[in-house]
């Protein structure tokens, strides 16, 4: 069924495969907010335990699911991954460096003898959990506000500045969506933290943390969406493939796929249903509301910028260069191939819920921590 | 395709070189060992006796120290693609990418999952189902390997493709043909075998430590007796299927197997050399000898490559110049041929572009006569296509050496114990202490021979590394060179010392 697909029809559903993950890896950047949360909602070494114990039995799931989001992109969109990757060199670089000391900061922190000591390692994942957070977040809106790069007839990049991609950082819809998914990822890590420990001190503190990350969050959701919703965009000529600069286009985006709002909608109420049922219902629940809401904002985000005859990766110093889902992407038969592989994703997903149901029946207590294995 | 600049492509493979190599110091601990501590799981669960689930737990740490570094050099092998080789990943990522995503789906989120299971589950899960998580971190970690080296194995025989010149890349022809290249094959075989070779003896090094400090006694001869077992049979798999990839390889990289052997010129009857120096002077073409001094065993190279007595092996000259004799199309004509390839495909794309439809057709025809030799036509020079002699021939040969001493370490242990007396054998657990480092050299040694053998092709044949790169300048891959060069540096160090500790508290603790 699928080989009889059109190639068009499949680069849609690779943009929408790339988009699920990469949701997903925003849902679980819990993680990286949990990180930071050591910092200002522990206010002791016992805290501190655990909630790098709590989140530290799912970093690796964040991690995984960040490189699968390489990978799809690699497979799928290979042309993406050459330029951006090879163009915004230091952008990328910097996210990765973010990412090598998270890997071992849960694993050393505590062991003794790790020559740089604990607290290096919590400055590590704090490092990771803001400015690789805020990086990420910079290079998605670039999705949006373009990137200065040429590609030549072998399609092979030229980026046109020498910063190398940190240019992004300097545009204020790209730092504001940096910053939301920051205090986004702080706002999930403090409903994980409510949900799985069981220490009625913390606990209290990571709810009220829920709503004044929320409030820091809001200032920054609010200047990506007024952006998205008046900015202009990057569109392409259905009947030439030209990309060319239209008035408004990610609004026009918004009405032309009325799942894209309601989606945007549900999730954004679904992220404050959360933190309303932590802050002040008393509720363990929140982190599946923020997180479920979460996804669907990621989705939104990443439909808008990749569908509708849009340009997901545009480049403001050279329009025709710009990658579009079509340009952009991998031969029908590696998209037909791929995507016989992704119907293992439900089980993937199924044995995952089901290990994460054992392993989170019970929440974490210092009891434990004393008498078992951690971090 | 644009050439990039000798020095940053140079610096992008120090980086790229330096990354696997690290990430090569963790990955094939953590396949062996994740086997091992299922096997002594597996007894612990079967006996009920707690000192099993202690030993489980002491090499359990040692798994996660290692574990986590591991996934932190990884991650950047796999964006290093985009960063410092975006033409690379632009050309062969429709064939190249696909086994990423397949492992990014079936091998590290079992990984990922269990993980968690079997280091922080004892309490949570049954008996039965920690096991089973122990056994999918096993499955998991060793399935993240076969894709990976399947992607590996590509670069070395890449099939089932064709070039598509208006894209400019190389696209999948058959996933099948891709996954279950002979290439693919070997290379997964010979490098998770050669893991789990290197994972007994990590063991056997640390249990003859034990031995020699008198301390964990009856923990340590338990450890090095499934060690040596599991050692033995992996031994066995690394010397057939490394005898396979060699003929492999003398089929379908020869230049790699003649700088495996330091043979510049062919010979009818060639002999393996079983030591030598090579004279560093020599160059291809030259009338320089090609060893300072060395011992050769007659014949043996013709049987190992062609599995027959007596046959013609090529040597780097024949494959550089050619040898018209033996039917063999050196480098020198195929340059001049892809020379013709690399301009029809300019003339083609630019005819393409102002809508000369006929100049297109007549530029495509004439591409398609010398497209084979595409990648042949970015090398300066004939002598270009044959790699660094010297470093390929010590590497292949100090792999094979410590590959023959390997088994009788295992044998010794298992006879010692045997008898009961493994404990006195002062020197066997030196040497056992020692093997635990000559591992690794072997180890590192054969990715030395299958990567650097293959220069200069980022693609055996099709893509050379002038090519492959990404246009950046020298100065920024110096930069991140120098930072990935401190932070790996810094944290080997850190594992190393917490594993001495994690050792020094032993497994009793």
């Amino acid at each position: 069924m699928i080989g009889n697909l059109e190639h068009t029809l499949l680069q849609q559903l690779w943009w929408l495969i790339a988009s699920v993950v990469g949701s997903l890896f925003l849902m679980l950047t819990f993680v990286q907010g949990g990180q930071t949360l050591i910092f200002t909602t522990a206010k002791s070494e016992e805290e501190r335990s655990l909630i790098i114990n709590s989140i530290g039995r799912k970093w690796e799931l964040t991690f995984t699911t960040l490189v699968l989001f390489g990978g799809a992109l690699f497979a799928a969109f290979p042309l993406f991954y050459a330029t951006s990757f090879g163009g915004a060199y230091w952008v990328w670089m910097l996210i990765l460096f973010t990412f090598i000391g998270q890997a071992v900061s849960f694993e050393y922190r505590k062991k003794p003898d790790n020559v740089l000591g604990a607290k290096i390692y919590e400055i590590f994942m704090l490092i990771n959990g803001t400015v690789g957070i805020l990086l990420i977040g910079a290079a998605v809106g670039t999705f949006f506000t373009g990137s200065s790069f040429t590609l030549t007839k072998f399609n092979s990049v030229i980026w046109d500045t020498p910063f190398r991609g940190l240019e992004a950082a300097l545009n204020v819809f790209n730092v504001a969506f940096g910053l939301f998914l920051v205090f986004l990822a702080r706002v999930l890590g403090a409903m994980y933290i409510v949900n799985h420990i069981h220490h009625d001190q913390l606990v209290a503190r990571a709810r009220k943390a829920t709503l004044i990350n929320l409030v820091f969050a809001l200032p920054f959701l609010l200047t990506v969406l007024g952006g998205l919703l008046t900015m202009d965009g990057f569109a392409i000529d259905p009947n030439t493939g030209k990309v060319f600069m239209e008035k408004a286009k990610y609004l026009h985006n918004l009405l032309a796929m009325p799942a894209v709002p309601v989606l945007l909608l549900l999730g954004l109420v679904s992220v404050i249903y959360g933190v309303v049922a932590t802050a002040f219902l008393k509720s363990n629940r929140g982190i599946w509301f923020g997180g479920l809401g979460t996804v669907l904002v990621g989705l939104a985000v990443f439909c808008l910028a990749g569908y509708n005859n849009t340009a997901f990766y545009p480049s403001v110093t050279s329009l025709q260069s710009s990658l579009t889902i079509y340009n952009a992407s991998s031969s029908k038969y590696t998209l037909t191939v791929m995507s016989y592989v992704a119907i293992g994703v439900p089980f993937v997903l199924a044995y995952i819920a089901y290990v994460w149901r054992l392993m989170d029946a019970r929440q974490l207590t210092l009891a434990e921590l004393a008498k078992e294995e951690n971090y | 395709m644009g050439e990039q600049t000798l020095a940053t492509v140079d610096w992008s493979r120090a980086q790229f070189a330096l990354t696997a190599m690290y990430h090569w110091i963790f990955v094939p601990l953590t396949l062996g060992l994740s086997f091992l501590i299922a096997f002594f799981e597996t007894i612990y669960v079967k006996t009920g006796n707690e000192d099993w689930k202690k030993l489980t737990k002491f090499w359990m740490t040692l798994f996660g120290v290692n574990f986590a570094i591991g996934v932190a050099t990884g991650i950047i092998m796999e964006f290093q693609f985009g960063t410092n080789w975006s033409n690379y990943s632009w050309m062969v990522g429709d064939i190249f990418g696909a086994p990423l995503a397949v492992e990014g789906i079936f091998a590290f989120f079992i990984e990922a999952t269990f993980f968690a299971v079997m280091f922080f589950g004892w309490s949570r899960v049954s008996k039965g189902f920690h096991l089973l998580s122990t056994w999918m971190v096993a499955i998991g970690s060793n399935l993240s390997a076969v894709w990976i080296l399947v992607a590996n194995g590509w670069m070395q025989y890449p099939t089932a493709m064709q070039f598509n010149p208006d894209k400019a890349r190389f696209e999948m022809q058959s996933f099948v043909d891709v996954a279950l290249s002979p290439a693919a094959v070997q290379k997964f075989t010979h490098t998770t075998s050669s893991s789990f070779l290197l994972s007994s003896l990590f063991v056997l090094g640390v249990s003859g430590l034990f031995l020699l400090q008198k301390r964990h006694q009856l923990m340590a001869k338990r450890s090095m007796v499934v060690a040596s077992i599991f050692g033995l049979i992996a031994t066995a798999f690394v010397a057939f299927n490394g005898d396979e990839s060699a003929y492999h390889i003398a089929q379908r990289q020869p230049m790699k197997l003649a700088a495996m052997e330091g043979l510049y010129d062919g010979q009818n009857n060639a002999p393996v050399v079983a030591m030598g120096i090579i004279n560093a002077s020599k160059k291809p073409g030259d009338k320089e000898p090609s060893f300072v001094g060395k011992v050769e065993i007659p014949g043996l190279l013709s049987l190992l490559a062609n599995r027959e007595a007596g046959t013609f092996v090529p040597g780097v000259n024949d494959l550089v110049y050619g040898n018209p004799e033996k039917q063999i199309v050196g480098a020198k004509q195929r340059i001049a041929s892809g020379q013709i390839a690399v301009t029809e495909l300019a003339n083609y794309k630019a005819a393409k572009e102002r809508g000369d439809a006929a100049a297109a057709a007549t530029a495509l025809t004439t591409f398609n006569q010398h497209r084979d030799d595409l990648g042949y036509g970015y090398l300066k020079t004939a002598a270009d296509a044959a790699p660094p002699v010297a470093p390929t021939f010590y590497a292949f040969h100090i792999m094979i050496a410590l590959g023959t001493l390997f088994p009788i370490i295992f044998i010794l242990v298992l006879y010692f114990a045997w008898k009961g007396n493994l404990e006195e054998k002062g020197w066997l657990n030196k040497l056992a202490f020692i093997s635990l480092f000559l591992g690794y050299v072997a180890s590192q040694a054969g990715w030395v021979v299958a990567e650097v053998g293959r220069q200069p092709w980022a693609i055996q044949g099709l893509l050379p590394v002038n090519v492959a790169g990404s246009n950046l300048s020298a100065t920024n891959v110096q930069i991140t060179f120098f930072m990935f060069l401190t932070i790996f540096t810094v944290l080997l160090v850190a594992e190393i010392r917490i594993m001495m500790k994690q050792i020094k508290i032993g497994p009793e603790a």
